[in-house]
């Protein structure tokens, strides 16, 4: 019975991936969380002087007062007016370095799985080198050498993704290399690059974008957790997690400050997150029914 | 089984090797000069000269990195650009204070995670699993500082007011003598570690459930209290080993960001302290400290594998 299923399932396989994706219920909800944090990121900016009356720079008043909507901050700034303007770099810095690691990460994961022999032991022993250092310590390292500027978080956090996402495509690849149609091609003198790009990479497009999902989450992270130390994003930007760092030894006195930015980083990685499950699962009964 | 356990070891050792490279590569970077640092802009270029020899900085790279080095193993970390200090002596009290956060961090969220995933797993599909579920996908998305500060809000600032939320011992007392103190740092770290031990207990337990040998027990009528603990559990736990290893080595990068939060004086607080002033030689120590921590509990954890695992151990008697 399953036989005669078996072709036909392989070639619906990429439109059924999305279907079986936005079918489960916590793929909706996680899309609804991730899509309303990245509509407040990147229209808050755009609204900003008309809607607050502010921008996110300019001192309105007294530190820790209420005035306006939700108050002011350390420094007397308008707490939505900053809170407006401080998601898009967070969401731009991350989304550069995943793509980073995973550009590295994966060119550097199918030449691993490709090439076998020693480029292959050369690749996965640096990995084990990388992994050695906790990603936050290797940034805070990079951070004292070169100092806190954004392309350096970028950079830092994209390399540090580079390897976990490394082993995971070599591990995909390798089940693919072995197929026919990878022999075929070779006969046929196709390029490697070609073959890596053409033959290799749509095959393992699952595990890929379960990867990119968990990099997301966690590039949001780190990169909120270095402002959040006061060595990510400088003052006068508005950040979230700087925002954070600013306003929370006033938490008693004026909670907005902190409990804005903390639910905006909380209800983004947790929508990311239940779609990198949604995609997860989805992906692993395509596996299953191959 | 010995011969793997070596190997294991041996790349270790390497790997720390080159991590150490790395991290000293870093003082070649910086620009500046160490000693100018420590003494100022100040100072005469007699006592600059006199402090770099002292500090063996005219000394070919190679030597100054073997110096590093030896000096790791007994202890000496070289001098702190911003105190003038040694630095073994600034760190002293501080490795104590986070391995105390670490360690009731570890013994809290292990044989809880470990709990939590069976009771999951034996519930599968009913209200309490996916409570079980639901909340640690929740947990596990939350980036530790957001886990900290929700925490704050809760018991210390906002809600209730009874946890104190900055860790505050008067010099030369130690932190455990303030119980209170170390609650909030302790439950965030429970907090990030646990939905990830949970996760893969819940799966293998389901996998070990769903097998032959506990169909067999449950058939020939073993009580089901001693098939959980006798049959199933035990088989369970060796993949898990592999998680509680790697979050273990988390906790060693993850109390930076806690430590901070809570103004917790140990390991993380210092380490920012330092790359804040940009004090390389204590940022050195400090990732190299972390790095061989991380590579210790994975090593420890591979052979914990090697030696729970029959196929490794026949592998390696040929």
């Amino acid at each position: 019975m399953t036989t005669i299923d078996t072709p036909t399932e392989t070639i619906a396989a990429p439109p059924g991936l999305l279907r079986r994706i936005i079918r489960q219920r916590q793929a909706r909800i996680g899309l609804a969380f991730t899509g309303i944090i990245v509509l407040v990121a990147v229209a808050g900016p755009l609204l900003l002087p008309w809607l607050t009356g502010y921008t996110s720079t300019e001192f309105t008043g007294r530190p820790f007062q209420p005035d306006g909507v939700f108050g002011t901050d350390n420094l007397g700034r308008d707490i939505l007016s900053r809170f407006l303007d401080g998601g898009l770099t967070l969401l731009v810095f991350a989304a550069l370095a995943t793509a980073l690691g995973m550009l590295l990460g994966t060119a550097a994961g199918m030449l691993a799985a490709y090439q076998g022999g020693k480029l292959d032991s050369i690749i996965m022993r640096g990995n084990d080198v990388l992994l050695a250092l906790p990603q936050l310590v290797f940034a805070l390292l990079a951070i004292t050498v070169l100092g806190p500027q954004g392309w350096v978080v970028v950079l830092v956090i994209g390399i540090t993704h580079a390897p976990r996402i490394a082993r995971v495509t070599r591990s995909a690849a390798s089940a693919v290399i072995t197929e026919d149609f990878i022999r075929a091609s070779e006969m046929y003198a196709v390029p490697r690059w070609k073959i890596l790009l053409k033959d290799v990479l749509p095959n393992i497009t699952g595990p890929l974008m379960v990867e990119l999902g968990l990099r997301m989450t966690y590039s949001i992270a780190a990169i909120a957790s270095l402002s959040f130390l006061g060595l990510g994003m400088q003052p006068p930007t508005a950040d979230w997690g700087l925002m954070i760092n600013e306003n929370r030894i006033a938490l008693t006195l004026q909670p907005w400050g902190v409990i804005l930015p903390v639910l905006a980083i909380a209800i983004l990685t947790v929508g990311s997150n239940l779609i990198t499950d949604a995609v997860a699962r989805a992906s692993a009964t395509v596996e299953e029914s191959k | 089984m010995l011969g793997l356990i070596l190997r294991r070891l041996s790349i270790s050792a390497v790997i720390l090797l080159v991590v150490s490279m790395l991290v000293f590569v870093a003082t070649l970077l910086l620009p500046g000069d160490p000693a100018q640092a420590i003494l100022g802009q100040q100072a005469t270029p007699e006592r600059l000269e006199a402090l770099r020899e002292q500090m063996n900085l005219n000394d070919p790279f190679a030597q100054r990195y073997l110096h590093w080095l030896g000096g790791l193993f007994v202890g000496d970390f070289g001098v702190s650009a911003a105190s003038g200090g040694s630095v073994a002596a600034l760190l002293g009290d501080r490795i104590a204070a986070s391995l105390v956060l670490m360690v009731a961090a570890a013994a809290i969220s292990i044989p809880v995670g470990i709990l939590v995933g069976t009771y999951s797993a034996l519930r599968r599909g009913k209200a309490g699993d996916h409570a079980a579920t639901g909340i640690s996908l929740v947990l596990a998305a939350l980036p530790d500082f957001v886990i900290g500060i929700a925490l704050v809000t809760l018991f210390s600032t906002t809600v209730f007011t009874v946890l104190p939320s900055v860790t505050m011992a008067p010099p030369g007392e130690q932190v455990w003598d303030y119980p209170s103190q170390l609650i909030l740092p302790v439950l965030t770290l429970v907090l990030v570690v646990m939905p990830y031990i949970i996760r893969m207990m819940r799966t293998t337990m389901i996998e070990v459930l769903d097998s032959g040998y506990v169909e067999m027990a449950r058939l020939k009528g073993v009580p089901e209290r001693q098939v959980i603990w006798r049959h199933a559990l035990p088989h369970a736990i060796a993949p898990v080993a592999q998680v509680v290893a790697i979050q273990l080595a988390w906790l060693a990068g993850g109390i930076v960001v806690v430590e901070f939060l809570f103004r917790y004086p140990g390991v993380g607080q210092a380490l920012v302290d330092a790359v804040t002033n940009r004090d390389v030689q204590v940022v050195q120590a400090l990732a190299m400290l972390i790095a061989a921590v991380y590579v210790v509990v994975n090593l420890f954890a591979d052979i914990v594998g090697i030696v729970t695992n029959p196929k490794l151990r026949t592998g390696g008697i040929r």
